[in-house]
């Protein structure tokens, strides 16, 4: 086995271990410090995948900008004088039983489907050039929907939570 | 047991599929139990980003060109709007029911 199977199942091991403690942990701070985790292992194995640019923008995004909303939420939700980052879980069995039931026949498909692998993988140089051509000639539709679902989206934020002046 | 010990040592997109069904099962469970709306959604966050390994593994191992990298990028765009949304409605939610537990929030208006 050498270093790089070693440093796969490292992220591997990383990013399901912190998955597991935040949908199990009780305690909400933690979870949301475990996500941290569990997105940094993602954005590893995506180095792995030879992906770099998303690998990079995994890490802004996700750790640098969605896990700040998350923990912005949690601490403006969680009563401020009784700290109560508790939080239960219902239904437990039933849950586990339907995610059992369909992450095993996930797996089973992905186990028994003949995926036509390429034998002879292809050296891949850098990413972003190429993404950025596909973004503005294939995809360029989606790019700008994308962008005015951004713009859309910042206003509405906004405009929700926005305190309402009475009268 | 030999073919197991090979098949850990040499891996391939199964590995990658396998890792994204196990992250997509643990979301799920999280969005089933959780009663925290907070949870709920870092349970969906967990999903997108299997939904995300697949898309960049299948680019690299089976169509080898750049497709996936893409909608990659737009299941993150699509995500970090999401999370905005999020914080926006949980805030408003809080101040008018005091409480974030999804259970509870069972009205439309007062």
């Amino acid at each position: 086995m050498d270093l790089y199977t070693i440093i796969l199942y490292f992220f591997a091991v990383v990013t399901l271990g912190s998955a597991c403690i935040v949908v199990f942990s009780r305690n909400i701070v933690r979870a949301a410090f475990a996500l941290l985790f569990a997105f940094f292992g993602v954005a590893g194995i995506y180095i792995f995948l030879l992906a770099d640019f998303i690998a990079i923008t995994q890490l802004l995004i996700y750790v640098g900008g969605i896990m700040v909303l998350m923990l912005f939420s949690v601490m403006l939700t969680s009563h401020q004088i009784n700290v109560d980052a508790k939080t239960g879980t219902i239904q437990t069995l039933p849950a586990i039983l339907i995610a059992a039931c369909v992450g095993g026949g996930v797996i089973w498909v992905f186990w028994i489907t003949d995926w036509k692998e390429k034998s002879d993988l292809p050296v891949i140089d850098t990413t972003a050039a190429k993404i950025g051509e596909l973004l503005l000639t294939n995809y360029l539709l989606p790019f700008e929907i994308a962008s005015v679902v951004l713009l859309v989206a910042l206003v509405g934020a906004a405009m929700i939570a926005r305190r309402e002046k009475k009268g | 047991m030999e073919e197991v010990v090979k098949f850990l040592q040499h891996p391939g997109l199964t590995h990658y599929l396998i890792l994204s069904g196990l992250l997509f099962s643990l979301g799920l469970f999280a969005v089933l139990t959780r009663r925290n709306a907070i949870m709920v959604l870092m349970g969906v966050e967990l999903i997108l980003n299997a939904a995300n390994i697949n898309f960049v593994a299948f680019s690299r191992y089976v169509s080898t060109s750049i497709d996936g990298h893409v909608v990659a990028i737009f299941v993150i765009i699509l995500a970090a709007a999401e999370a905005a949304i999020m914080l926006a409605i949980v805030l408003n939610i809080y101040q008018n029911f005091n409480t974030v537990n999804v259970d509870d929030i069972n009205q439309l208006k007062d």
